[in-house]
């Protein structure tokens, strides 16, 4: 009854191999820069990166996204600039590129992050933060005031302090769920997930309800400001959000042995020294943070980040996730960036981005789905 | 068929928990009509006639009776209809899933018939009633065989897991069908239509609802087979029952049903997931006798919301679909923080 056991132990491989090498055995997995010495006497090493051929193959992908991403924002920046090169319109109209190209940055590192690291705390590579409910309670509130308090709402929800104060109330949310939840003696992190997907579900229907209510230009309103998209995202808002999405990043970046060791699952990580429940609640609200970011600046995404974090896991190869959050981040740009470019310049759709990729990111979840042996 | 770790909830397995059920019914076969079922019947007709009595048009002027009759009572009828059948669609979804947590809306079938109409909608435009309402069967019984294949394939670490990935998997087609509706110019329609309402059914609009009374009168008459699908292939199997056939009897009903409620009413969430459930906690799981049990409690559900969207911003309606997914939402949280108290409701 091996399978039994596999099922007993409850991890599953922390590599995407076919499923007939998992199911052949789950290959071992060595600490970071495990060094034995070999009767030979040569080193033996094992790390995030088992060869040199690994090696070359993490850095050719690396290079391949990077000359894309490159590609495409000159291209944004420069493609279709109907004004002379050089005349002040130009640089009005680059301007505007660029903050639409600092959207699509903040948008990809923040949900790039999120996923992976949210997906290491649940231990599972099938859900993405989105379906928590966080997407749910941005709407909930934006709908809330226009319901509340009319078109003068949608003018009390503009601003800096307005801002801080939505950001702070999905975080709130996260917190609370997490630590009630997570802790005491019952806890149990699919319990946490379904709890969330709930609630998400519960605060869409509160939502319709209270937009079914509405007055039609009050309705108007609100649908403006709610389906945010790339190329109408809300870029006042970018010089508040890029520092906090850099911080609560940056956060994950310096914690990210922690994480490689979290991955490891509940009892592995006890044992090692590491306060797993403890560290899980912390990487949750940082993802919570970077979620909320995201949704302020373009709206709810369900699918990109999971999209980003299985391709990092499917080139990467390895479970350092000092290098899995950059190979993700840089294909959630040049996916971004990409459809953007190829949406505005040969289908003249821009609005279309997000469902093109929402699209895109739902047939690989499906294949995934299919692909996978174990949840 | 996929077998839950009981490692992480530590509860005992599924057949572990119906095993004893099973034998004490060999022993005294349980009783279907009691006094109790009498008093909930009542309950439920007052309901019924509550909701045949609200509305705006005053019946009991001139034409007030010819109203009442292509109004009030088709509506009634298709709660009646609608309530009884979705809480038995999730009934038999759990059985056959040996899985609390799994009805329509938690594994994408009801985003598939949303799919299917659309497609029918696209294709054919101004077709009939009858033909939305095929395609929407046709979608609602591929996704639902999608999802028991995918089921099989995977092993799973926590039987919670599966309504997380059917969530995310109806979302996936949602996409395609927002997609498809935004090319198409049908995003309103399905806008109204994702918000299941009863403002709809009038007379000429519900007759196809009659179909879900004959998918609720088969359930009864195959309820013992599906109690031994729910004990799980194997077991099934050894006790000679044909469980491949059972599996794709109970789709294909639950298809119809749901297929059939959605082109008529919409959306309706969560009811196939907490009427069963809330009926097992007072009840346990003997399926024969708690048939009548889950159709009432469906009916009064539905019909309690109802009346809410009807009454709280009169005279106008709000959909009862949101209703049910404020207040369904509430008590599957209840449910999942009971549950993890007790570790009694799922394995």
């Amino acid at each position: 009854m091996t399978t039994q056991l596999d099922r007993a132990r409850g991890r599953d491989p922390r590599r995407t191999t076919p499923p007939e090498a998992t199911s052949a055995g789950e290959r071992g997995w060595a600490p970071a820069e495990h060094a034995a010495r070999t009767p030979e006497g040569r080193t033996r090493r094992s790390g995030a990166i088992t060869s040199r051929r690994h090696a070359l193959r993490y850095a050719a992908v690396m290079a391949l996204l990077g000359s894309l991403s490159l590609f495409f924002t000159l291209g944004i920046l420069g493609y279709g600039n109907p004004m002379p090169f050089g005349s002040s319109g130009y640089w009005l109209i680059a301007q505007m590129r660029v903050e639409t190209l600092l959207i699509i940055g903040v948008v990809t590192f923040c949900q790039a992050m999120a996923t992976v690291a949210f997906q290491t705390a649940t231990n599972n590579r099938i859900i993405t933060p989105s379906i928590m409910g966080f997407e749910s309670l941005y709407i909930a509130i934006q709908t809330g005031a226009v319901f509340f308090f009319g078109i003068a709402g949608v003018t009390m929800l503009t601003g800096l302090p307005q801002f801080l104060m939505q950001a702070a109330a999905m975080v709130l949310f996260a917190t609370i769920l997490y630590s009630w939840l997570l802790s005491g003696r019952f806890s149990n992190i699919h319990i946490m997930l379904l709890v969330g997907v709930v609630i998400g579900g519960g605060l869409g229907s509160l939502s319709t309800f209270m937009q079914r209510v509405l007055t039609p230009s009050e309705f108007d309103v609100l649908t403006a400001r709610l389906f945010g998209n790339i190329g109408n995202g809300r870029a006042e808002y970018l010089p508040y959000a890029i520092p906090i999405a850099l911080l609560a990043g940056g956060v994950l970046w310096w914690r990210a042995r922690r994480l490689n060791v979290v991955a490891l699952g509940r009892n592995t990580a006890d044992n090692l020294g590491v306060n797993h429940k403890r560290e899980v609640m912390f990487i949750l609200l940082l993802v919570s943070v970077l979620m909320a970011m995201s949704t302020s600046l373009v709206g709810p995404m369900t699918f990109l980040g999971f999209l980003v974090a299985t391709l990092a896991y499917q080139f990467a190869d390895t479970y350092s996730h000092r290098m899995l959050f950059p190979m993700a981040m840089l294909i959630g740009y040049t996916v971004l960036a990409g459809a953007y470019f190829i949406m505005r310049n040969v289908f003249y759709a821009e609005g279309a981005v997000t469902l093109i990729i929402e699209l895109l990111g739902g047939i690989v979840f499906l294949i995934v789905l299919m692909r996978k042996g174990r949840l | 068929m996929s077998d839950h770790s009981t490692a992480t909830l530590g509860s005992p397995p599924d057949d572990a928990v119906d095993g004893p059920a099973v034998h004490r019914r060999s022993q005294r076969r349980q009783r279907l009509f009691t006094p109790a079922l009498l008093v909930g019947l009542l309950i439920t007709c007052g309901l019924l006639l509550l909701s045949l009595a609200t509305g705006q048009y005053e019946v009991f002027s001139e034409d007030g009776f010819w109203m009442f009759g292509i109004t009030r009572v088709p509506r009634t009828i298709a709660l009646v209809l609608a309530g009884a059948s979705m809480a038995m669609c999730g009934l038999i979804m759990q059985l056959l899933t040996q899985n609390r947590f799994v009805e329509p809306t938690t594994t994408g079938t009801t985003e598939w018939a949303g799919l299917g109409l659309i497609l029918v909608l696209w294709l054919f435009p101004g077709a009939s009633m009858l033909a939305r309402m095929s395609g929407a069967v046709t979608m609602a019984f591929i996704g639902t065989v999608i999802f028991f294949l995918f089921l099989q394939r995977v092993t799973l670490k926590s039987s919670l897991i599966v309504p997380i990935i059917g969530i995310m998997l109806g979302a996936v087609v949602s996409s395609f069908t927002t997609y498809i509706a935004l090319m198409t110019d049908h995003l309103q329609t399905l806008g109204i239509w994702f918000a299941g309402s009863f403002t709809r059914v009038v007379e000429g609009r519900y007759e196809l609802m009659w179909l879900v009374l004959v998918v609720t009168i088969l359930v009864f008459v195959t309820a013992d087979q599906f109690t031994v699908a729910g004990l799980g292939r194997d077991m099934a199997t050894n006790v000679g029952l044909n469980y491949t056939a059972v599996l794709f009897m109970g789709t294909a009903m639950v298809a119809v049903a749901t297929g059939v409620t959605a082109t008529v009413v919409g959306v309706l969430p969560f009811l196939g997931l907490i009427v069963p459930n809330v009926v097992s906690l007072f009840r346990g799981d003997d399926l024969r006798s708690n048939l009548p049990w889950v159709c009432l409690a469906g009916i009064a559900t539905v019909t309690v919301c109802d009346l809410i969207g009807r009454t709280i911003r009169a005279p106008f309606e709000i959909p009862v679909g949101l209703v049910l997914g404020v207040v369904g939402a509430v008590v599957f949280v209840g449910l999942l923080l009971r549950q993890r108290k007790s570790g009694g409701l799922v394995t």
